[in-house]
């Protein structure tokens, strides 16, 4: 029975469909999310890749579709236990999303204090250990306004570790960051994964950075999973999609131009009154 | 042409009425985590810190000066009369009937309502409320109850207070200034003032107005658009709302309380 | 910490002055001092006219407050106001064939009711009835009258 269960896959999503008012985001795709790997989901920006994260965790509700965390159906998961779920879930926000008004110490501690009867010097010690983690003990009395948009996100990364999660979910964590800060980020949440034997799910578009420490990768474009596998897998696809994407070309299956009438119609057509 | 403004018409009422129904639903889950608050009277007391201590100084200078006035223009067209002695009478009822919920009312909503929908609105446009629900934290109980309850507790007092500062301001100008005999101002306000109609109905108003402006203050930032624009538009908002639904409940009080 | 201890006592601070500003409405500016007098015992009085007086008006004897209309009906069949006085406890030796009149504090001010006292042994005590009473002036009545009394003495003349 035990068996079982470890070899299913941690995340198991079925069929989902999803779509904003007319336009469909996801079209009927199937994401298996294996136990203690890093499983980065790729694909240009509008894909919605955050909005999966977002059903993954139910912050919002697929149309149709089941999505299963650790063999329990979250579509239908009663407000409490989705919230005890929850806290065996860890999730890096592109922003960090810190709370503004306390230190970076108290937010770490953020967690832990709502959800333990902890000791005051256990919850410090405990801090301390996840900001040592992600280098950032000397940091522990600033604001987080006085934080880097690097920093900020270590911080946010302590603190989505601070309960010692069984997943932990990566929205875009490369985004924006100078190469030094994104290098710091890769190895850390490599080093995490395999520290506490975690499973990782990463949102991301940057390739070279998700190649590198991705077991395996997703890759979605127009609500559709196009291709999936290892990151040499990958490499050698086939797929125009996919080809475009990984090599960064500017045209291909995803057009230069936002869909619109030809040109020679729209120049010539009449202004509009 | 017409069908389309009534098409128009038609999806503003739909719009109306979606927000209405949002608006009580989230009343709904911000009562329902009073209970819970119980245990953790620490948050309380920082929001009635943010809403109420820091709201003092605006409400209580604004009492003074109201009072003053009110002994000033009301000396003027009292004394025509020869019925000065009814200067605190006046000054009085005018303050704890009307002008002390409603005016704490309006000032509570420009003070401390634009702030509440403001930091609402950004947190909302931060994440942070996202962050908070994946810490397993419910925002609207952790974030909005407190709120909601140092509203309510915050702006009667308030009001007592503008009304208080305002009749000795007004007994300061009357009796200090216009010579008003000070007997007859105190006995006059004191048979004229109702423990239970006046007082009481006082402090009845402007708990009323204390949860209306907190409630639309707290909801225009819950559901704001989470951009910088979204939120000043939302704070602009809760401002005018405030102001409408202040001096409209206040209509619709009075007419209750002291008709017929 | 420091911080923490600040809002706390800031917090304080701002309930305790709430309720102080509370209690001073209630004490200081409405009639709950003058109210305080817990026993009283009620009489009844009728007037021909009872003009602007209100319930709640302040009963005076000598000018001294000592009770307040509870009261006031029309009787259905004397057509007069039945006016109910409530008089404090304490003034239990106010003689049966007392007078009652309604006054007028001022030239527009409230209307109240003024007790002379008369000579008689009994006492006023509850249910008691109050059978001399004086009308309230009314302003359009005086001045009719005297109009009348010009006109009268002008005819003489």
């Amino acid at each position: 029975m035990q068996n079982t269960k470890e070899s299913q896959p941690f995340v198991k999503i079925r069929g989902l469909h999803f779509s904003r008012g007319a336009r469909k985001i996801f079209d009927g795709i199937d994401i298996d999310i294996e136990r203690g790997k890093v499983t980065a989901i790729m694909g240009p920006s509008g894909t919605g890749k955050t909005t999966l994260l977002k059903l993954i965790t139910r912050q919002i509700r697929p149309d149709s579709g089941t999505i299963e965390i650790d063999g329990q159906l979250i579509n239908t998961l009663s407000h409490s236990k989705l919230y005890e779920l929850r806290m065996r879930m860890g999730m890096l926000f592109q922003s960090g999303a810190l709370l503004t008004d306390i230190t970076v110490f108290e937010n770490v501690a953020y967690p832990i204090r709502e959800h333990t009867d902890l000791q005051e010097s256990m919850i410090r010690r405990l801090v301390l250990l996840k900001l040592e983690a992600v280098g950032l003990r000397g940091a522990r009395d600033l604001m987080p306004n006085e934080l880097s948009g690097g920093m900020a996100r270590r911080v946010a990364l302590a603190r989505a570790m601070a309960l010692d999660p069984e997943i932990v979910l990566y929205d875009e964590p490369f985004t924006g960051q100078d190469p030094i800060s994104m290098g710091i980020l890769v190895k850390l949440i490599r080093q995490l994964n395999d520290a506490s034997r975690l499973t990782s799910i990463l949102v991301s578009h940057d390739v070279a950075e998700t190649c590198q420490i991705a077991d395996r990768i997703y890759v979605i474009s127009d609500g559709k999973v196009v291709e999936r596998g290892t990151p040499d897998e990958l490499h050698a696809s086939e797929s125009a999609a996919v080809k475009q994407f990984i090599h960064g070309l500017p045209d291909g299956p995803v057009g230069f131009h936002f869909p619109a009438p030809p040109l020679a119609d729209d120049i010539l057509a009449p202004a509009k009154p | 042409m017409i069908l389309d403004q009534l098409q128009r018409l038609g999806q503003w009422g739909i719009a109306f009425f979606e927000r209405l129904g949002r608006a009580h639903l989230l009343l709904l889950q911000m009562l329902s985590g009073t209970f819970g608050l119980l245990r953790r009277p620490s948050l309380l007391t920082a929001q009635l810190f943010n809403l109420g201590v820091l709201s003092v100084l605006i409400i209580t200078v604004s009492g003074l000066f109201v009072g003053m006035v009110l002994a000033l223009q009301g000396y003027y067209v009292l004394a025509d009369f020869g019925a000065e002695e009814s200067l605190g009478a006046t000054v009085a009822a005018s303050l704890i009937r009307e002008l002390g919920p409603v005016v704490t009312g309006l000032l509570f909503a420009g003070r401390a309502g634009s702030a509440l929908t403001a930091e609402i609105g950004l947190m909302k446009a931060t994440e942070q409320f996202s962050g908070l629900e994946m810490m397993a934290v419910d925002p609207v109980k952790r974030i909005l109850t407190p709120r909601l309850i140092a509203g309510l507790i915050s702006v009667p007092l308030l009001a007592s207070m503008f009304s208080a500062i305002g009749v000795l301001g007004g007994s300061f100008i009357g009796v200090g200034l216009q010579g008003v005999d000070e007997g007859a101002f105190w006995s006059h306000m004191q048979s004229t003032i109702d423990l239970q109609k006046d007082i009481y109905n006082s402090l009845i108003k402007s708990f009323i107005f204390g949860f209306a402006c907190t409630w639309i203050a707290l909801f225009q930032g819950y559901d704001c658009v989470p951009t910088s624009e979204g939120v000043s538009r939302a704070t602009t908002r809760t401002v005018v709302h405030s102001a409408l639904a202040v001096l409209g409940l206040d209509f619709m009080l009075t007419a209750v309380m002291y008709g017929s | 910490m420091k911080a923490i201890r600040f809002i706390e006592i800031a917090v304080g601070l701002f309930m305790a002055a709430g309720f102080v500003a509370i209690f001073f409405l209630a004490m200081q500016v409405s009639n709950l001092s003058i109210t305080s007098s817990d026993e009283t015992f009620s009489v009844t009085a009728s007037f021909e006219n009872v003009g602007g007086l209100k319930v709640r008006a302040p009963i005076t004897m000598a000018g001294v407050r000592i009770g307040r209309v509870s009261n006031i009906i029309a009787d259905k069949t004397t057509f007069e106001a039945i006016v109910t006085l409530d008089i404090d406890a304490g003034f239990d030796q106010i003689p049966d064939d007392t007078f009652a009149k309604i006054y007028t504090a001022g030239l527009l001010g409230e209307q109240y009711i003024g007790l002379d006292p008369g000579g008689s042994e009994e006492y006023l005590s509850e249910g008691g009835f109050l059978e001399m009473t004086q009308s309230a002036l009314v302003l359009e009545e005086l001045i009719s009258k005297f109009m009348f009394d010009k006109a009268e003495d002008n005819a003489f003349e």
